[in-house]
């Protein structure tokens, strides 16, 4: 037991000094002098000041100076860009597909938000400010979504970006098709098990949210006395068919994406985003008729049968003819490295520079309903900021410091000391008795992990669907 | 510009032409992804920046391609006549780099599409299996990996504890036999490894399985691994000796094929290395015992803490394939940078590595900006180049004929408008074994077919 008490009470002094103190400062005023700003709105401003106040950029010139009592940041030498936003990620979730059902609407991501998940923190060191938070694929339509900022050590509520628009995660192609998958013996085989079948899946759900809508339409107008009951699956469908709500669609094959577009348009409403969409090149004119936004991967392809018609050069097709195009990471590993695969579509038939950055900055933000606010460094925006140490499109850069609303999140000095102070708390964890030595009479540790986290993005890790 | 533009065109146009010579010739395109090797010619690079990486960069110099090799490199060279000229200007030559653990052909679409994987045997001794025997040449991987700079890898089998061999290969061929360069380089063990839940090998076993591990059975249990592995070398050897008693003496009893164990011949015996799958220290550590006590050659591949075993890795000349840029640490209190800064520590504790994407085939493109990354967490850009380039090749004992530009090795090498690990920078010429190659893929047909589509009206 006193063993127990003198692990816990380190621990809890460990906690202190943890990441949390050591980067959360709490002043969100700050001045940024000197970078290189590339805006992905206005150009790229050399030799620029950015000014932070409670949380908003003030002011963007040359030669400004900071108000009393408001830190300086030198960006000399080094550049500095909105923050990443993912508009595709599940980090924060331990569980992402409510499987028994193939339409699951009424689960709700911001149910299940793990704030402590240290994919939040390597992807800050990675420049990313925020994501969007989706269910899986394997259902037709999955979740409701959250957006966040990735604001380590806060609470998840104040992760969440209250005023972002709601959205739901929909999917078609083999994950929501179950084929991906060994059946287990004796289970029974889900509906749908086709695409043809998952398209009226998506279509039975409209049709019964267009009646529930009814139902309640001619309650509200008294024509009946009878109140319908609340239906939480239906509901957020209902939503969607009044604009209220962004469908974020999971799909590789065009035609299936194609088919969706189409139901969308069948039932009068316009699609959000078309998630990964590897094929969208095929139908770009269609998809930029319709004013969806696609949200891709920027170079996967060829890890399932769907994705082998994948090419890098889909967000220039897709740029060229007027879509809205973000890329996002759909994984842990990924999301750490969002800058090098913008910096591919310059490569991959040439989008220019600032509307490469766009790809991972203002455009997710606009596919999300929130780049209003953020997404771009203009004045009376979210000061989202990422300081690198040399242009983000080069692999020899690093993010050195990631804010939040003028707030530091990460910041690589800050790390540096951070570490030292762990690695003297693992010292003295090592030394209590619960961690002597096995056949010295401590208790045996539990064996650390070994695995090799799964390179899965979406479907590669394929028993989890994401 | 023009004249660069004119250039390719003709260039084209003689490729074109190849092709059709070759349809000509052989009845028909049979459509696959790998039916472009290229044409052999004399090439001469001139007034281009050459990263030569065995010595210091050349600027304004002149590369010689003749008869596949590297005729000739530096500021003053002779031009031979009736050469093709590419100007260099604004360009950088490299040698083409060389991804140094791949599983390049033996698996088309890993995921559902069973029929295209060859990746692992059923089964826990496969000595005699041989990667180039499943290899594809006609995978759609290669190509595009090939576009991207990197003209060679080695390709492997998995699973298992002796999974098989490997290959050396170059990406250009059509024909197992064309690629190769050296078609059985080393034997892969999946070295057993301390794990809770795994067994024999250990290649996975995530957490404890729930509830506290017995630290002390799971090492006996590793022990007990190594000795079962041990035990397969003395059989092999055993098997070998008797075999070589018999064809010395036919009055000793015969004895009867074994492919399994005759295959570890030359490995057990310290003539080919052995490629050790293992990340953490203390089985790297174990590793370097095996190697030391079986006398054999070893090669890391994985390496995630391989700086850590800095001594007794250059103890034992044990280089490292380290293939964890695109991983993330493996516990939550890693430093966000355990893995990009690797490479870098292994570098300043005198480790011998090379940086590798371990990837099945698809994005071992990615080749050239893992190093990079590498580059961004403290390895020198001219370290991050020689990692996938001189010592990629060191390591895999071909560095006699590749991974620098040097006269008299082949001529595997990309010409880029601006640094090769960049992935802003395009490849504008490539050249395996001297013959230049189509900077065309799977990838670059599908977007032909789409760039310009739109949407036809119904007549």
């Amino acid at each position: 037991m006193k063993k127990i008490t003198a692990y816990l009470v380190l621990l809890l002094l460990g906690l202190g000094s943890l990441p949390l103190s050591a980067i959360g400062q709490s002043q969100n005023s700050v001045l940024i002098k000197g970078g290189t700003v590339m805006t992905a709105a206005r150009g790229t401003l050399e030799n620029t000041d950015i000014l932070v106040q409670n949380g908003k950029i003030a002011r963007i010139g040359k030669g400004l100076s900071a108000p009393a009592g408001v830190r300086t940041i030198d960006a000399t030498g080094k550049y500095v860009t909105p923050g990443i936003i993912d508009a595709h990620s599940h980090a924060m979730l331990s569980s992402i597909n409510e499987g028994s059902y193939s339409v699951t609407s009424m689960v709700r991501i911001r149910d299940m938000l793990d704030p402590t998940d240290i994919t939040i923190y390597r992807a800050l060191a990675g420049g990313v400010t925020g994501a969007n938070l989706l269910h899986g694929s394997a259902n037709s339509i999955g979740g409701q979504n959250s957006v966040v900022k990735f604001k380590w050590g806060k609470s998840a509520e104040e992760m969440v970006v209250a005023d972002a628009p709601p959205g739901i995660k929909f999917a078609m192609g083999e994950n929501v098709r179950r084929t991906t998958q060994q059946p287990l013996p004796g289970m029974q085989l889900r509906y749908p098990r086709t695409r043809q079948g998952t398209i009226e899946v998506m279509r039975d759900a409209f049709l019964r949210a267009r009646d529930y809508k009814q139902a309640w339409d001619d309650f509200r107008a008294k024509k009946t006395r009878v109140q319908p009951r609340k239906d939480l699956e239906l509901e957020p469908i209902v939503e969607i068919l009044e604009g209220k709500r962004l469908v974020h669609a999971h799909g590789y094959r065009s035609d299936e994406h194609l088919n969706l577009l189409r139901l969308a348009e069948e039932f009068g409403f316009k699609i959000g985003t078309l998630q990964h969409a590897l094929e969208a090149y095929k139908i770009a004119p269609e998809i930029a008729k319709h004013g969806a936004g696609v949200s891709i991967f920027a170079d996967s392809w060829g890890y399932k049968l769907e994705a082998y018609d994948s090419i890098p050069y889909n967000g220039y097709i897709l740029w060229k003819n007027g879509v809205n195009v973000s890329i996002n990471s759909d994984s842990g590993e990924r999301i750490r490295r969002l800058n090098l695969d913008a910096a591919k579509m310059m490569k991959y038939g040439g989008v220019p520079e600032e509307d490469s950055l766009k790809m991972i900055t203002l455009n997710p933000a606009i596919q999300l309903g929130i780049g209003k606010r953020t997404g771009s460094i203009e004045v009376g925006k979210d000061a989202d900021i990422v300081i690198w140490s040399g242009h983000p499109f080069s692999a020899f850069s690093r993010a050195e410091t990631t804010m939040i609303e003028g707030e530091t999140y990460f910041d690589r000095a800050a790390d540096a000391e951070m570490r030292s102070k762990m690695t003297a708390e693992r010292e003295a964890l090592e030394k209590l008795d619960v961690n002597r030595a096995p056949g010295s009479g401590g208790t045996p540790p539990r064996v650390p992990a070994e695995r090799r986290e799964e390179r899965g993005h979406d479907d590669i890790d394929g028993g989890n669907d994401r | 510009m023009t004249s660069q533009l004119n250039m390719i065109k003709a260039r084209s146009a003689a490729f074109v032409l190849t092709c059709l010579c070759t349809m000509a010739v052989f009845g028909q395109n049979d459509g696959s992804e790998q039916n472009q090797t290229g044409r052999a010619g004399t090439f001469v690079i001139t007034n281009a920046r050459i990263y030569t990486v065995a010595g210091p960069v050349i600027e304004n110099g002149t590369v010689v391609i003749q008869n596949g090799k590297i005729a000739s490199v530096g500021t003053n060279v002779q031009i031979p006549g009736g050469a093709e000229r590419i100007d260099g200007r604004g360009l950088s030559v490299f040698p083409g780099m060389i991804d140094a653990d791949t599983r390049m052909g033996l698996a088309e679409i890993t995921l559902a599409v069973p029929g295209s994987v060859d990746l692992a045997e059923t089964g826990n001794m496969n000595a005699h299996t041989r990667a180039i025997k499943g290899i594809h040449p006609h995978s759609a991987h290669i190509n595009v990996t090939r576009v991207n700079g990197i003209t060679t890898v080695l390709s492997r089998p998995q699973g298992g504890t002796i999974s098989g061999q490997a290959a050396v290969i170059d990406l250009n061929g059509s024909t197992p036999d064309e690629m190769a360069v050296i078609s059985d380089f080393g034997l892969v063990i999946n070295f057993p490894r301390v794990v809770a839940g795994g067994g024999f090998g250990g290649g996975g076993g995530g957490g404890g399985g729930g509830g506290q591990a017995d630290f002390n059975a799971l090492i006996r249990r590793r022990d007990q691994a190594v000795e079962d592995l041990k035990k397969i070398f003395r059989d092999a050897e055993t098997h070998l000796k008797a075999q070589e008693a018999y064809s010395r003496d036919k009055s000793l009893p015969y004895v009867d094929a074994n492919p399994a164990l005759e295959a570890m011949g030359p490995y057990i015996r310290g003539q080919r290395p052995i490629l050790f799958t293992v990340e953490r220290e203390r089985d790297i550590r174990a590793v370097a015992k095996f190697v030391a006590d079986m006398k054999v050659k070893g090669i890391i591949i994985g390496g995630q803490e391989a700086w850590k075993a800095a001594d007794v890795l250059k103890a034992n000349n044990i280089p490292v394939v380290y293939t964890n840029i695109y991983s993330n640490p493996v516990r939550d209190d890693d430093p966000y940078d355990y893995l990009f800064n690797a490479p870098a520590k292994m570098e300043s504790a005198g480790v011998k590595f090379a940086i590798s994407t371990g990837d099945v085939g698809p994005e071992s493109r990615d080749l050239p900006y893992q190093a990079g990354i590498a580059g961004a967490f403290g390895l020198a850009p001219d370290a991050a180049l020689r990692s996938v380039t001189l010592s990629p090749a060191e390591i895999l004992g071909v560095a006699d004929r590749m991974g620098s530009i040097e006269a008299g090795k082949v001529a595997n090498i990309v010409v880029a408008d601006g640094n090769i690990l960049e992935p802003r920078t395009n490849i504008r010429y490539m050249f395996i074994n001297g013959r230049m190659i189509p900077l065309t893929s799977r990838h670059t047909r599908l977007f032909d077919s789409f760039k310009d589509r739109g949407v036809p009206e119904r007549p």
